[in-house]
């Protein structure tokens, strides 16, 4: 693999092997000293042209961990609202010699069109409301850990699906890995062409979350929830008429907990809008993974700019543990 | 210059040599001391009349200027050019339009026949000054805020209401602005919601072409539907125009693009700008219609949409790259490769003679007969040629057509009884 631009670009023993990765790299997390050789000399430049706190510091100290040189870099304001085009922006950062380029754009695509003018090993850090490939990675990751095999597992989807990279990645990563995906929002909230778009892909659509969650669908009850993010300014989209409506119809809360068997997981990417699509009981309930998420993350990252950066020094470096 | 076309075949029927006289006007016996053009297997057409042309300048000579963008249109068959208004400053007033007017003249390639804004600025609230527009040398009679859609319901009355007093025509860029605002830029559908695109759904097109044959109807006026791209439209359009034929007081007319009798909007799934276009590709079943619709005369003709953009307006993210890509020089091949049941009069009907009725430019469009002003072009039917845009005169290189293989070439153009495209090249 060249680039982490789509889910799309994995085959599913990519997806594992990253996985094995991430596993030692999880158990570096737990040592003392974190620093692993293996990017010493390499330069990854985080490129966020729109605000991230936790994506951007995941990456870094990522990279950091692994003995990258880490720059950031906001082009939020910078030369792109004065006019220079993208692929001056960054073939400008990549003349001073970068290795891996960490990309979060405003724009679907933007990741896929640098990959193309750039030498350096391109990330997707998030492309409009097109793909974030290493959040459905660290998902993925997260639940296998919690369910053992994905395989057959039923994983429901809810909240704003229309605007959500997340969700996009998501499904291929987890059809991908054999589970049984639902995904529910009001209509409104549904991307255009889904039922084609779904019934080629092979997962359910639904507006009902209810139902999905006693289990009335195809797939039965689900083995994990996946919360996504609501900006309530959808409102002034027409999206949905309040944010009460729709936590009383989308939200999950503590009466939807209820429905939920103990041990499933309950995921959200964060940041979360406690009280609009999650209640602070799901949120904060035993449950809950939304803080390993977190660190699984760290892990996933660290697996990605492992495989993508260090490929022609695996060599020297031996076993990453 | 006199001129003997000699061995032509016109319209792809009967072989004959046309005469030119010094007046450039087509004659009936050759004119002493005429110079010979060899036609010999190819087929005569009137000019080409271009509804739907960007030359960028003022504003954007960077991107194109009307003797390049003339330039390119010769090589492309026509011998007259319809200018966008959306240029730097807009054409909002007889002096924009007269300055274009003039410049083209200044180029002598085409006839560079200006459109007027509707709207001053293009800002869609005050009329722009469409009388003096007329008066004006240029003599403006279609009228469009064209990149922008007049989609104030009461602008758009005023305007068809005003250009009845001097025959003016409205060309609506059809698209309601509340169902694909400005980020639209990919057909809604199942690739928009798996590419995370703005979705342009086919209805914000297919509600103002709606509202605007009920205006021209209302107002007993004449809307023209610039770039019909969905199969809505059409069957919009077809209901209209036999409504229109029945009152016969109003009138609606439609172009379609090169692009949209051809690409389709699975060319998006790369995020390549080049096929970044407004109105968006489309599907194969809204490609199927519009291709139907101008070959029974419900679409009444071809027009480029020829929008050339300086290379590094095209190399943004693609909701942020800009609209349009290049049609001038490629148009009439790509007719000729798509529509394969079009006669050669069919051709010069939906190029020529239909566009050059609407645009009320009444030089152009004529029958190759003796009392014609002289707009020729000599195509080679059956050549196969490979679209290469490095070898384009326009000044941009956003060019969708670039390796695609195309039937039939431009040969020989002449422009007012001068050869502007000799061999294939510029004279």
């Amino acid at each position: 693999m060249k680039h982490l631009l789509s889910i799309d670009d994995l085959s599913t023993d990519e997806v594992q092997q990253l996985f094995e990765t991430a596993a030692d790299m999880h158990d570096v997390q737990r040592r003392d000293v974190k620093k692993l050789p293996a990017l010493r000399g390499r330069t990854v430049v985080n490129m966020f042209f729109e605000d991230s706190t936790r994506t951007r510091s995941s990456f870094e100290i990522a990279g950091k961990w692994l003995s990258a040189d880490v720059i950031n870099i906001s082009g939020k304001g910078s030369s792109t609202s004065k006019g220079e085009s993208l692929r001056d922006t960054v073939l400008t950062v990549c003349a001073m010699g970068v290795d891996g380029l960490v990309i979060r754009h405003p724009a679907s695509g933007a990741a896929h069109q640098v990959s193309q003018w750039v030498d350096a090993a391109v990330v997707n850090a998030g492309d409009g409301t097109h793909e974030h490939p290493t959040q459905a990675l660290l998902d993925a990751y997260t639940l296998q850990r919690h369910l053992g095999s994905l395989d057959g597992r039923h994983v429901a989807i809810i909240g704003d699906l229309t605007h959500s990279r997340v969700f996009r990645s998501n499904v291929q990563c987890l059809t991908k890995l054999g589970a049984r995906v639902t995904v529910v929002a009001p209509p409104t909230l549904m991307p255009s062409g889904i039922a084609t778009w779904s019934a080629a892909a092979g997962f359910e659509t639904s507006y009902d979350l209810d139902e999905v969650l006693r289990g009335a669908g195809v797939h039965g009850r689900p083995d994990a929830v996946m919360m996504l993010r609501v900006q309530r300014e959808r409102m002034s989209g027409a999206f949905f008429p309040s944010a009460r409506e729709y936590t009383v119809g989308y939200g999950l809360t503590r009466d939807r907990l209820a429905l939920l068997d103990p041990e499933v997981p309950i995921c959200h990417p964060g940041p979360m809008n406690r009280g609009l699509e999650i209640a602070a009981d799901a949120a904060d309930a035993a449950q809950s993974v939304v803080l390993e998420q977190v660190s699984s993350g760290l892990a996933v990252r660290m697996a990605v700019l492992y495989h993508l950066l260090a490929g022609d020094l695996q060599g020297q470096q031996g076993d990453v543990a | 210059m006199a001129l003997v076309i000699t061995g032509a075949s016109l319209l792809g029927e009967d072989t004959t040599d046309l005469y030119v006289d010094d007046a450039g006007m087509l004659v009936d016996a050759a004119p002493p001391g005429a110079e010979t053009l060899d036609a010999d297997g190819l087929v005569a057409l009137p000019g080409l009349v271009d509804l739907h042309t960007h030359l960028r300048e003022p504003g954007r000579e960077d991107a194109e200027t009307i003797l390049t963008g003339s330039r390119a249109a010769a090589l492309g068959g026509y011998t007259a050019v319809l200018a966008m208004a959306n240029t730097a400053p807009v054409t909002d007033t007889a002096e924009a339009a007269t300055r274009v007017w003039e410049l083209g003249r200044e180029a002598g390639l085409v006839h560079v026949q200006p459109v007027g804004a509707v709207t001053r600025g293009l800002a869609g609230e005050e009329l722009a000054e469409l009388g003096l527009m007329h008066r004006s040398r240029a003599g403006v009679t279609v009228f469009s805020d064209d990149g922008k859609c007049v989609h104030d319901a009461r602008v758009m009355r005023r305007a068809l209401e005003y250009v009845k007093a001097f025959g003016g025509v409205v060309s609506q860029h059809a698209q309601d602005p509340t169902l694909a605002g400005s980020s639209a830029c990919c057909h809604e559908g199942e690739l928009s919601g798996r590419l995370g695109l703005p979705g342009w759904p086919g209805i914000a097109e297919e509600v103002i072409v709606a509202r605007d044959v009920m205006l021209a109807r209302h107002t007993g006026s004449r809307v023209h539907v610039a770039h019909v791209s969905t199969a809505g439209s059409v069957e919009v359009v077809r209901w209209a125009k036999a409504q229109a034929k029945r009152d016969g007081h109003w009138d609606v007319t439609a172009e379609v693009t090169p692009h949209h009798l051809l690409l389709t909007t699975d060319l998006l799934a790369g995020y390549d700008p080049t096929f970044k276009v407004n109105p968006p590709l489309r599907p194969q079943e809204d490609v199927d219609a519009v291709r139907a619709a101008l070959a029974d005369g419900t679409i009444d003709a071809v027009a480029t949409d020829h929008a050339p953009h300086a290379r590094h307006d095209k190399e943004h993210a693609f909701v942020d790259a800009a609209f349009g890509m290049l049609g001038l020089e490629t148009a009439l091949a790509v007719v000729r490769t798509v529509m394969e049941d079009l006669t050669w009069a069919d051709i010069a009907r939906v190029m020529s003679v239909n566009p050059a009725r609407i645009a009320g430019l009444h030089g152009q469009g004529r029958p190759l007969a003796p009392g014609s002003p002289a707009h020729v072009v000599l195509v080679d039917p059956d050549a196969r040629v490979t679209v290469d845009r490095d070898s384009s005169a326009s000044l941009s290189r956003n060019n969708p057509w670039h390796g695609c293989e195309l039937t039939s070439k431009v040969v020989h153009t002449v422009h007012a009884g001068r050869v502007t495209v000799r061999d294939g090249v510029l004279a």
